[in-house]
């Protein structure tokens, strides 16, 4: 500091050279690091098209309409699989959305505050158990107890309106689309209950207090100040949620049956994309059903890729908001 | 009640009713919720622990309609696998963190990078599983274990990724200014003050990363494969917890079922502890 033209002696320019190059190293070192997992992205959808070329080609767009799933006269359709997918995830998003919105609910408002973090953390831990449990509990615990309790009530009542009946039919054996979607919608909860939670909390107090001030109930403070407020960012949690349960392998394949068939009951047994590629993929023989399978797993990661844009999109807009606080 | 002269009872009345029913609603919710995890855990005991025998460790998975046998391959091969997934996942998912961090402020290929991260996050695994099938199984020829290491990582990076972000984000901008001052290059300050400063919080999302890989099947399914005998080997297909615990479920021998849960509970307790280390040892830094 002593003497400023000291600064820029020889010796300290290629010090400074040095380390500006070294640097320029780590920057460029970081982002190839970063680039990872956009090449994984482009990587995945490039491959899975590669590999399902010869699907594509063959049987061209049918391919996602038909039903026929052929191995030994080479048919290939996927709309069945297709089908399940969308029609497990559908199911579970209708049970756990009004449950998750439950659960947030009464983490932010009405939950005693010594109560809010071990409660909250619970929530997340059945987050992270694994979907093979999920499985598991669905096959041998669950299946049976829905097969003599749950479907004989369901088709007694349910199963005798008009219109609706066509839903409610079949043999009560516990294994089908409604309980892979049941499993599917208690796994999905905790991420769509742990999302609202947290966009919840971006609602100014002010806005809430002010509601309480002019007389509003605790329920009206949700339903027309924080809904209405979080708007967004309820969509995108339950979109996140409907991103997983689109692609769940685990928990689906334990209990939906396994059947290639298309039935409007929701007792009946069934396939998703997820659960064939799990259950024949091992067996497929390079070729045409190799092919067909690679075509279903590249549908199922373009429609969640974008559900989870759509999701991320909505969270961003939500986050957005929070800038706004003060 | 005076002041509320205009009030119409009946409306009062019925907004508490309302009020009421919303808020029992929720709060069944929330005792649904947690039922249901308790439900789970408590089979999970009753059934695991039943099957939980010193043999389970030692004995290595039984061929179809033979008595006994253990486990022990699938432990080893399970742990072989996730530790390489770990050695792989650990520095591309903290580096690339530092880099969103400290050079990603304004940068559009930084906002990509952070969009797509995320929703990697999500992906349905067994896509996953089937592109490292194309990706290293196709190629070498054979299923193995680094293919399974190979594909856990493509799940654990992002959950690195962005915790390391979100920790790196919470270090104060003036530690790092007081030590350009003293004339610290970049990659100096990023590495031996900011990165040092979040350790635990990066800790945290290390071992929820773990967490998150350690029960996963489906990717393993097309990689990993199954081995029925016991080997090291991580070039060849090796045995893992979480496949055999679904080949074994769905199998039609008692003993091979039992066996499924003594995995179930093995895998379980090793996740939920993973998680519950991650949340108390570093309890105010998890915000991710």
């Amino acid at each position: 500091m002593n003497d400023v033209d000291n600064m820029m002696t020889p010796h300290r320019q290629s010090v400074l050279r040095w380390q500006r190059w070294q640097d320029f190293f780590f920057e460029k070192t970081t982002m190839v690091f970063a680039l990872t997992t956009l090449v994984a992205l482009t990587g995945i959808i490039v491959s899975l098209f590669i590999s399902s070329w010869p699907v594509l080609h063959t049987f061209g767009f049918e391919f996602f309409y038909t039903i026929e799933w052929d191995i030994v006269n080479s048919k290939f359709g996927g709309l069945i699989a297709i089908f399940g997918t969308v029609a497990t995830a559908t199911i579970a998003i209708l049970i756990a959305l009004p449950l998750s919105f439950g659960i947030a609910v009464f983490l932010t408002e009405t939950c005693p505050m010594a109560l809010r973090r071990p409660l909250g953390t619970a929530i997340e831990l059945l987050a992270a158990v694994p979907s093979i449990i999920y499985g598991m509990f669905g096959l041998f615990i669950f299946a049976p107890l829905f097969a003599e309790y749950v479907q004989p009530a369901l088709a007694g009542t349910f199963g005798q309106v008009p219109g609706l009946s066509i839903l409610f039919t079949g043999a009560f054996n516990g294994i089908g689309i409604l309980a892979a979607g049941l499993i599917l919608a208690m796994m999905i909860l905790p991420f769509i209950a742990s999302v609202m939670r947290d966009v919840f909390e971006i609602v100014p107090p002010i806005l809430k207090e002010s509601a309480y001030g002019i007389g509003c109930t605790t329920w009206e403070v949700v339903t027309k100040i924080v809904l209405p407020y979080t708007k967004t960012g309820v969509v995108g949690g339950v979109m996140l949620g409907l991103g997983r349960a689109l692609g769940e392998t685990m928990a689906v394949t334990f209990v939906i049956g396994n059947a290639h068939k298309l039935s409007p009951s929701l007792f009946s047994p069934g396939n998703s994309i997820a659960s064939t590629l799990a259950n024949e993929f091992g067996e497929a023989e390079p070729g045409l059903h190799y092919a067909a399978l690679f075509s279903l797993g590249l549908a199922l990661f373009l429609i969640t890729l974008i559900v989870l844009s759509l999701a991320k999109w909505m969270l961003i807009r939500a986050e957005a908001k929070k800038g706004m606080k003060s | 009640m005076t002041g509320f002269s205009n009030m119409d009872p009946a409306i009062y009345a019925r907004r508490k009713r309302a009020n009421f029913i919303g808020l029992v609603l929720s709060m069944s919710a929330m005792i649904i919720g947690l039922a249901f995890l308790l439900w789970i855990l408590a089979i999970l005991m009753i059934k695991g622990f039943s099957a939980l025998s010193f043999s389970m460790f030692t004995q290595s998975t039984p061929a179809p309609g033979s008595e006994g046998g253990g486990l022990a391959n699938a432990i080893v091969g399970s742990l072989m696998i996730v530790l390489s997934c770990t050695l792989f996942s650990t520095p591309i998912g903290v580096l690339a963190g530092v880099y969103l961090s400290e050079y990603g402020d304004r940068s559009r290929f930084a906002a990509i990078t952070r969009f797509v991260n995320d929703i990697m996050l999500s992906a349905p695994s067994i896509v996953i599983g089937l592109f490292v099938y194309s990706l290293v199984v196709v190629s070498t020829k054979h299923f193995s274990g680094w293919a399974g290491a190979v594909a856990l990582s493509l799940i654990a990076i992002p959950v690195i990724v962005r915790t390391t972000e979100n920790m790196l984000k919470l270090v104060p901008i003036s530690l790092r200014e007081a030590t350009f001052a003293l004339g610290a290059p970049k990659w100096k300050v990023s590495i031996t003050v900011v990165l040092r400063a979040a350790k635990s919080g990066v800790m945290t999302g290390l071992l929820l990363a773990l967490a998150r890989v350690s029960g996963e099947t489906a990717p393993l399914l097309f990689t990993a494969l199954n081995n029925q005998f016991f080997s090291a080997d991580m070039n060849k297909p090796i045995a893992n917890l979480p496949v055999v615990i679904f080949q074994f479920a769905m199998s039609p021998y008692e003993n091979w079922v039992d066996l499924a849960w003594g995995g179930a509970l093995l895998i379980t307790l090793t996740v939920l502890a993973l998680n519950i280390v991650a949340r108390v040892a570093f309890r105010e830094k998890v915000s991710a």
